[in-house]
């Protein structure tokens, strides 16, 4: 008997097979993008006005790339649990096609939550690439940051799974990009310290995944990790991952098992 | 052992009852048929003995096994044609095969040969690269019954396997289940087409409103539920189809008024032609033909539709 995971893997391989060009095309781009915009025409203008010490001695590329890499892996997870999520179950039938095998429902979500931390984990190995050839990473700790990405992406993927297996329509979708994901990159101190925020809206930035993210990703980057925060982050994301598989599991077994 | 037992098998989805009480055994190597117009349970029937919807009362057994405890264990050994293609439209042909063979845990190899083989057993080799998007209605559907048959299973579930097809695509469909079943595969099929379920099929019920209503075989039925032949009297549509009915009514054993014509149900047509005649009944057609499953459906589930 091979694992229900084993058995799913040539599904995936064959799938990325047809899909993985286009989105190392992606995985490229983007981050180039950002961190021109940002990185280099914001920052230059941030470092020149602010100091170097108005971000604890950080150059404003250094501050916002790990922070990037973390809204990067929520936006990949996002993007993977929405629409291809609904394809499977109600334009192609791909999830009842499996179904109908000895695979059991929690043996699809858990393999199609592990090609999505695939997928996250190579568009972020690539996305840190890009940002430590621009030298945006300070600490050798940085490279930990591959090992985060897939901690906030599924963080995402999870939960965002559970919503897709109740939804009818894919009209939800952008409700979830426009109130959820975009706010989140914006104020979830990719881009500057939550401390900035409002006071009565700064707790709000706090209980995003992607802050908890943010912050053990610079944290890494800028080489002052420390044991205990960091594992509490990711502790924090853990509970989002357990907690959207388990609604994920109920939500796709009462669509597929009626 | 039957492979599928089922006693006073109910199926609920909230207040509305599909499925209203079954029972039913297949054994092995029969070709068993659920024939019955549209919502009258059988693809719930079918779905609940595909181990993938769990059955709201009664008891159902497959391979003598509970689905509600062990669905892996007897979906691992089903083959399943679903009513609506639930192919991967992204991968070719011949990946839709090697990945769902991998699902039931065979090894690539396995995969591999029977693959190669089934895709000679519907005449598809040729589009093995062809992505699943591109084939024609019938190519998918020949597709989905190869994948079927992946795992080289004890039982064949087939839910209306040709519905939407040309007569051609039928068909051919027709010459791979019959070949299965020569073969010895146990296929259990649904269908709403009376010729389908008298050429594939060696027993079959019919189910109306969630109930059996009827079961036998094809012959079975035609004996119990209609005559040996049926005269068709065609009139013109002005004249008044129940009063000619009248006249004739103890010609045959049964008489029905259509709109548009009388059909006599008796065991001698020709004699029943001959007899309107001389009752002074000039029809503008007469036809005289065998019983068919077609009657005997239409006796079960009257003309009205459902729906």
């Amino acid at each position: 008997m091979t694992s229900a995971l084993a058995r799913q893997y040539d599904y995936w391989a064959t799938a990325y097979r047809r899909t993985w060009k286009g989105s190392v095309i992606s995985s490229f781009l983007m981050p180039l993008l950002y961190l021109a915009a940002m990185g280099v025409g914001l920052g230059h203008f941030v470092d020149q006005n602010a100091g170097a010490g108005a971000l604890g001695g950080v150059s404003y590329l250094a501050y916002i790339a790990p922070g990037l890499l973390a809204a990067t892996a929520m936006q990949t997870a996002v993007g993977e649990s929405t629409y291809p999520i609904m394809g499977k179950i109600k334009w192609n039938f791909v999830f009842h096609a499996m179904a109908a095998t000895p695979l059991r429902i929690r043996d699809i979500v858990v393999g199609q939550l592990g090609f999505i931390a695939f997928r996250v984990t190579t568009t972020c190995a690539v996305f840190l690439g890009v940002i430590a050839a621009f030298g945006a990473i300070e600490s050798p700790l940085g490279v930990f940051c591959l090992a985060v990405a897939p901690l906030v992406g599924l963080a995402f993927a999870a939960p965002v799974f559970a919503i897709a297996s109740r939804l009818e329509s894919d009209a939800g979708f952008a409700m979830i990009f426009r109130f959820g994901v975009i706010p989140m990159f914006l104020f979830s101190g990719a881009f500057f310290p939550v401390t900035q925020l409002p006071d009565g809206i700064e707790w709000l930035a706090y209980v995003t995944p992607l802050w908890h993210g943010v912050m053990m990703s610079r944290d890494l980057s800028l080489g002052v990790a420390s044991l205990w925060p960091t594992l509490g982050h990711a502790a924090y994301l853990l509970i989002w991952i357990g907690a959207g598989t388990l609604l994920t599991v109920r939500g796709l077994t009462r669509r597929l098992v009626r | 052992m039957p492979l599928i037992r089922a006693r006073g098998l109910t199926k609920a989805y909230g207040s509305v009852r599909a499925v209203r009480g079954i029972d039913l055994d297949v054994q092995r190597g029969e070709a068993f048929g659920f024939l019955g117009p549209n919502g009258a349970g059988k693809s719930s029937t079918m779905r609940m003995m595909g181990a993938v919807s769990p059955p709201s009362g009664g008891e159902l057994r497959i391979f003598g096994l509970d689905p509600a405890v062990d669905g892996p264990r007897i979906r691992g050994r089903l083959g399943v044609c679903p009513q609506d293609d639930t192919l991967d439209p992204e991968l070719s042909t011949l990946e839709n095969l090697l990945v769902y063979g991998r699902y039931f845990g065979l090894s690539r190899a396995t995969c591999q040969a029977r693959a190669a083989e089934l895709l000679d057993f519907v005449a598809l080799r040729d589009r093995a690269g062809e992505k699943v998007e591109n084939l024609s209605g019938g190519m998918k559907r020949r597709l989905t019954i190869a994948r079927s048959l992946i795992n080289d299973p004890d039982l064949l579930l087939l839910d209306e396997p040709t519905t939407g097809l040309d007569p051609q695509a039928r068909h051919l469909l027709w010459d791979k289940l019959f070949r299965l079943r020569q073969a010895g595969v146990t296929l259990v099929l649904t269908t709403h087409y009376m010729d389908e379920a008298e050429q594939l099929c060696n027993r079959l019920v019919v189910i109306d409103g969630g109930l059996i209503v009827a079961e036998g075989s094809p012959a079975e039925l035609i004996r119990q539920y209609s005559t040996r032949e049926v005269t068709e009297l065609r009139f013109n549509p002005d004249d008044d189809h129940e009063v000619l009915a009248g006249k004739v009514a103890d010609l045959a054993r049964r008489v029905e008024a259509l709109p548009d014509r009388l059909l006599l149900y008796t065991d001698d047509g020709e004699a029943a032609a001959v007899a309107a005649h001389e009752r002074g009944l000039t029809p503008a057609s007469v036809l005289v033909r065998r019983s068919t499953l077609e009657d005997v459906f239409l006796r079960l589930t009257g003309r009205s539709l459902v729906d």
